[in-house]
């Protein structure tokens, strides 16, 4: 299947990465080409396989249910863009 | 003696012990190489006092006589992907341009543990995403190698690719600027870089090394893994870098082998596949010479030679460009202009917007590429005919393995289809550049380890690459055949200094 420039607009809009018409329009046939090219698995017979889900066998561990860290907000927000009292702070979101 | 910088991981630890040069003086010498060297734009920092800083540790402990560390006056460089406490981390991102850690990756902090000093962090591809170092945001990385007939003449001195992504690593080895450097691969990004530059290393089974702290980009494949000239160097620093942490919940759990003591080229009793698949119509026959000439280096060291079959070969790179676009596009999620990393914030803009402008800027064209093709095989309907369907081939390429090391011990293969080219050569088709993984992407799907080495180089004087894939936890087979061809090959050369 192919996809067009609405449906290129509508992946980068749940990308959450705003592009300019030109720029959708030239992914068009990116796209296309590098899906055109995956979709050769169609091919193959997976009759009975499960899909993989852990290259390695391992067990999912579980750990003692106590508190490991915290106590670090200053470094939690050491990085952020905009960081007020104490909080990340964003463009207001409720009018 | 020789240049400081001419030595090994080995030369210089065992050098530094024996007292032939302090540790000062090495990381001396490696800084001043990295400063002379800022035309092959290999460092994104460079942090000549970190390693200054290590060398005076390593020169006190010596002087007052306490036990030395397994890296003690060894200075490496760290590539980019890897977060430093207090030093930029940007995995060559304009979105992380100024991200500063406050927290050391498990497996870089091992290697300062173990008495290393850091030289600088290394450039790479944006986020780990490319095979020849040319989605930097910091600029392209260059390969010190150029191309020169052995006759003497038809050369050209254009840029060549260091490989990817773990190019800044490959051309700071190959250039002497450090002895060994950290890589990271998902689907080749330690073994291609390697055999574009002449050098080894080696990717261990997928849960050997933490992937705690190290820039996310497909979690189901990332491993990390070691970079150096010599088969013995990967082997030492592997030992280090290795190791069970709790924080990375695919981490094993599971000693970490002494992979230098019991390094051995005798490989007799041992068995090696050659994957009939490995050499499609067309193989570039230099490659496909060397391909044999390795094949005769392991029998001289012992081992028998099998003919196998990986049926599922050709379905591997489809593969991949499915579940690492799909994991990319999750892990990349974070980057949302909040918590760090960059944000834009146009005039009047909500949340949402902030988002998407963020992201617009933030990254480059084939991160967003990738970003959106995982967006797009993860979406609502589409999902179980892509992903799902990759995940079940997936378990198919990992059964051809499985099948195949029923009748052998290890595999040799070329490690990439080509010899490094040009910078700009395969820019305006991403599919021509996926293929250079061609090699290297199966033994990823199936979490392997898997080795590159040097075997010799092509008409144009540039370093070809074999590869060595193992069983699951088998990384010593992996090494001794890698040192059994190193000794063979008897890979002496290097690029002549033009930087």
């Amino acid at each position: 299947m192919s996809i067009d420039l609405q449906t290129v607009k509508k992946i980068a809009s749940l990308s959450r990465i705003s592009v300019t018409d030109a720029e959708a329009e030239a992914m068009v046939p990116e796209l296309n080409n590098i899906l055109g090219w995956v979709e050769q698995l169609g091919e193959v017979d997976v009759t009975g396989v499960e899909p993989m889900t852990a290259v390695i066998p391992n067990k999912l561990r579980l750990r003692d249910d106590v508190v490991t860290d915290g106590d670090v907000r200053d470094k939690v927000l050491a990085n952020a863009p905009q960081a007020e009292h104490g909080f990340f702070a964003v463009p207001k979101v409720i009018e | 003696m020789s240049e400081l910088t001419d030595l090994t991981v080995a030369e210089i630890r065992d050098g530094f012990r024996a007292g032939d040069f302090s540790a000062r003086e090495v990381a001396e010498a490696f800084n001043k190489n990295v400063a002379a060297a800022k035309a092959l734009n290999a460092f994104i920092v460079e942090t000549p006092e970190k390693a200054l800083e290590a060398a005076g540790a390593a020169d006190r402990a010596k002087a007052a006589g306490e036990a030395l560390k397994p890296l003690s006056g060894v200075p490496i460089g760290m590539k980019d992907l890897f977060c430093t406490e207090g030093v930029q981390t940007t995995a060559a991102s304009h979105m992380l341009e100024g991200f500063t850690p406050t927290y050391e990756s498990t497996v870089s902090g091992k290697l300062w543990a173990a008495g290393a000093g850091m030289l600088g962090k290394l450039n790479l591809d944006q986020f780990a995403m490319g095979s020849s170092n040319e989605t930097s945001y910091f600029g392209n990385v260059i390969s010190p190698w150029r191309r020169a007939r052995k006759d003497g003449g038809g050369g050209d001195n254009a840029a060549l690719a260091p490989g990817g992504s773990s190019g800044g690593s490959s051309s700071a080895i190959a250039a002497r600027l450090c002895p060994a450097a950290t890589g990271t691969d998902t689907g080749g990004s330690i073994r291609q870089p390697a055999a574009f530059t002449g050098i080894s290393g080696i990717k261990p089974t997928y849960g050997r090394c933490s992937r705690w702290g190290i820039v996310a980009f497909a979690s189901s494949l990332d491993q990390a893994g070691p970079m150096a000239r010599t088969v013995r160097d990967n082997a030492i620093l592997l030992e280090t870098m290795a190791g069970f942490d709790p924080k990375d919940s695919t981490s094993l759990d599971l000693a970490v082998p002494q992979w230098e003591a019991h390094l051995s080229s005798d490989l007799k009793g041992k068995k090696v596949g050659i994957p009939r698949e490995y050499r499609p119509d067309g193989l570039n026959a230099e490659i496909a010479a060397l391909w044999d000439r390795g094949i005769e280096w392991l029998k001289d060291a012992g081992a028998e030679v099998v003919d196998v079959s990986l049926p599922h070969t050709k379905y591997a790179l489809p593969t991949y460009y499915i579940i690492a676009p799909a994991e990319a596009s999750s892990n990349l999620a974070r980057y949302d202009g909040v918590r760090y990393g960059q944000r834009n914030l146009p005039d009047g803009a909500g949340l949402q917007d902030m988002y998407a402008a963020t992201r617009a800027l933030g990254f480059g064209p084939e991160v967003k590429r990738r970003i959106m093709i995982g967006t797009y095989v993860l979406s609502a309907g589409f999902y179980d005919a892509y992903y799902t369907q990759a995940q079940k081939v997936r378990a198919l390429i990992a059964r051809d393995f499985e099948q195949a090391f029923e009748k052998c011990d290890l595999l040799l293969t070329p490690t990439a289809p080509s010899a490094s080219f040009a910078l700009g050569e395969k820019q305006a088709d991403p599919l021509a550049m996926y293929l250079n993984d061609v090699f290297t992407v199966p033994a990823s799907l199936a979490g392997l380890p898997a080795m590159a080495v040097p075997g010799g180089l092509d008409a144009q004087g540039l370093p070809l690459g074999l590869q060595i894939i193992g069983k699951a936890l088998d990384e010593q087979t992996v090494l001794n055949a890698g040192l059994a061809i190193e000794e063979r090959a008897g890979f002496t050369a290097r690029p002549d200094k033009w930087w």
